[in-house]
């Protein structure tokens, strides 16, 4: 993830790894894989939500998401984290630079 | 001891799964919709006008389904949420986007089409919804890839 200083806003990137699947497509033994993907998402600055999301399986595969910051300064903390359909949940963090 | 870190260790990621479950909502009803129309319904969205405030900028024509970048955002006042419904995928609803004060109204995303269809994006501001459409063309289909 990153999070640069645009003009007057703060441009963030983040990519997250995760197979995002459908659950309609099939293994080379012709079998469905299950539905695995994320559904929620949540973008906080120096600790307070600013962006909360609800997704479906139609994110492509590795999720990148770019957002816009209103203002901020250099430093700010910026967390993303999310939870998928099978509870498993992870954080990523970085500094405004 | 390792039996009790063990514990520890399992205590603590209750503790923290357990409150973020708690929290994350995720509504069954509305992704799990077939018809852009029911997904509307299960997000309480009654009626919707059209607007070039909100803007998509996405291909005209994408060759792999599987990754089609999508940027949306809204230039109406007061936006809180933005929502993404592509009409022919099998749950047309993809994503909801809730902007809290501090975040700006916009999102670039990648995301997958089954076939050429509207990307319909909505704009919630004063509990009203505006929309705006744009198609893309899929060579290549990415619901099973």
């Amino acid at each position: 993830m990153r999070a640069n200083l645009g003009a007057g806003f703060t441009d963030i990137r983040v990519l997250m790894t995760h197979p995002m699947e459908t659950g309609l497509r099939k293994d080379p033994d012709g079998k469905l894989v299950p539905m695995h993907f994320i559904q929620n998402l949540t973008v906080k600055v120096n600790g307070k939500t600013v962006i909360d999301a609800e997704i479906s399986q139609a994110v492509s595969r590795n999720p990148v998401f770019s957002f816009r910051l209103k203002g901020g300064a250099k430093g700010d903390k910026i967390e993303v984290s999310w939870l998928d359909n099978h509870g498993e949940s992870a954080a990523i963090e970085t500094a405004v630079a | 001891m390792d039996r009790l870190r063990r514990t520890l260790v399992a205590a603590l990621m209750l503790g923290v799964v357990a409150p973020l479950r708690a929290l994350a909502a995720w509504n069954k009803e509305a992704f799990g919709a077939k018809t852009p129309g029911e997904a509307l319904k299960h997000l309480g969205i009654a009626g919707a006008t059209p607007s070039t405030e909100v803007r998509i900028d996405a291909p005209q024509i994408a060759e792999n389904g599987a990754v089609v970048p999508i940027e949306v955002s809204s230039a109406i006042p007061g936006t809180n949420a933005l929502i993404v419904v592509i009409e022919k995928n099998p749950f047309p609803l993809t994503a909801r986007f809730d902007f809290k004060d501090g975040a700006l109204p916009f999102v670039k995303l990648n995301v997958k089409m089954g076939e050429t269809s509207d990307v319909r994006v909505l704009a919630e501001a004063g509990g009203k919804h505006y929309f705006a459409t744009h198609e893309v063309k899929v060579t290549i289909g990415g619901c099973g890839g």
